[in-house]
């Protein structure tokens, strides 16, 4: 327990961060570069993940419980999105039968 | 040790994203995503925030994807119907998104390097200490977050519902 109780020692805040930045960047490249809703919509989550890491990793580096409250609540917001997105996407397929984004042009001008 | 773990567990978060952006498959997609958050809940344990992990654990992987998993399964969408951007579109996003990356790392590496805390005594990501700073300093967000998630059941409920009126016209 006492080599875990320092990780900050082992592993630098910053390894973190950069596993935060590549995880999140995965997740604006997925966004960017599939047309499928269903696959957009778990980009997303990946990216709220990566912030959510990040978020834990300093509220145990400052030993500060308030960070990881936030990243509570962070979940919260993501099921209540993803319950609601998926109801979204539901309705476009029984409408135009397809979730690709191609289709969903409507609003473009 | 742990720093092996680290490496292990992030190597395993990282792939399984990249694998969750480029399989083919929307069923395949959900399973490596799904291995991606028990990869950061394992971070969250290497953290010391054991409740997260749990809850992490419970909501993504229980809850989140398994609604995912069973949208996909609804619309029963295979690889052959999606059809790719062109190629030309695809490299454009993956050299955004590696711009992108370049530039936060180019950054974040100048920061100024921190020192670790000098407090590391005491546990903060058990659930006693959790619920009390929930339910003494961040009662009213708790308080709305049940709001959101009423609003969101409604929502959801109303989206998802067939239109009577336009199933008998």
């Amino acid at each position: 327990m006492n080599s875990l109780l320092n990780i900050f020692s082992v592993v630098p805040i910053q390894y973190y961060v950069f596993v935060s930045v590549a995880l999140f960047c995965i997740g604006v490249l997925g966004v960017l570069m599939r047309r499928n809703a269903i696959i957009i919509f778990m980009s997303i989550e990946l990216m709220l993940n990566s912030v959510n890491l990040l978020l834990v990793a300093f509220s145990s580096f400052h030993n500060d419980a308030s960070g990881q409250v936030f990243v509570f609540f962070i979940m919260a917001v993501a099921a209540a999105e993803v319950a609601v997105g998926l109801a979204i996407l539901v309705t476009i397929y029984r409408n135009i039968h397809s979730i690709s984004i191609d289709e969903l042009k409507n609003l473009k001008w | 040790m742990t720093l092996y773990i680290f490496y292990f567990l992030s190597f395993v978060a990282i792939f399984c994203g990249l694998m969750t952006v480029f399989s083919r498959n929307p069923i395949h997609s959900v399973l490596y995503l799904i291995g991606c958050f028990f990869a950061i809940a394992g971070h969250y344990l290497l953290l010391e925030a054991e409740f997260l992990a749990v809850v992490h654990i419970i909501v993504y992987a229980g809850a989140i994807m398994v609604l995912f998993l069973f949208t996909l399964m609804m619309m029963n969408l295979n690889e052959q119907i999606e059809k790719h951007k062109p190629a030309l579109a695809r490299m454009a996003a993956v050299i955004a998104s590696g711009l992108l990356m370049l530039v936060l790392i180019a950054i974040l590496k100048k920061a100024d390097t921190l020192t670790v805390a000098t407090n590391q005594n005491d546990a903060i990501g058990t659930i006693k200490n959790l619920g009390k700073i929930l339910l003494d300093e961040y009662f009213f967000p708790f308080e709305f977050a049940s709001v959101l998630f009423l609003t969101a059941m409604v929502g959801a409920v109303l989206l998802a519902k067939k239109d009577k009126s336009k199933v008998a016209s």
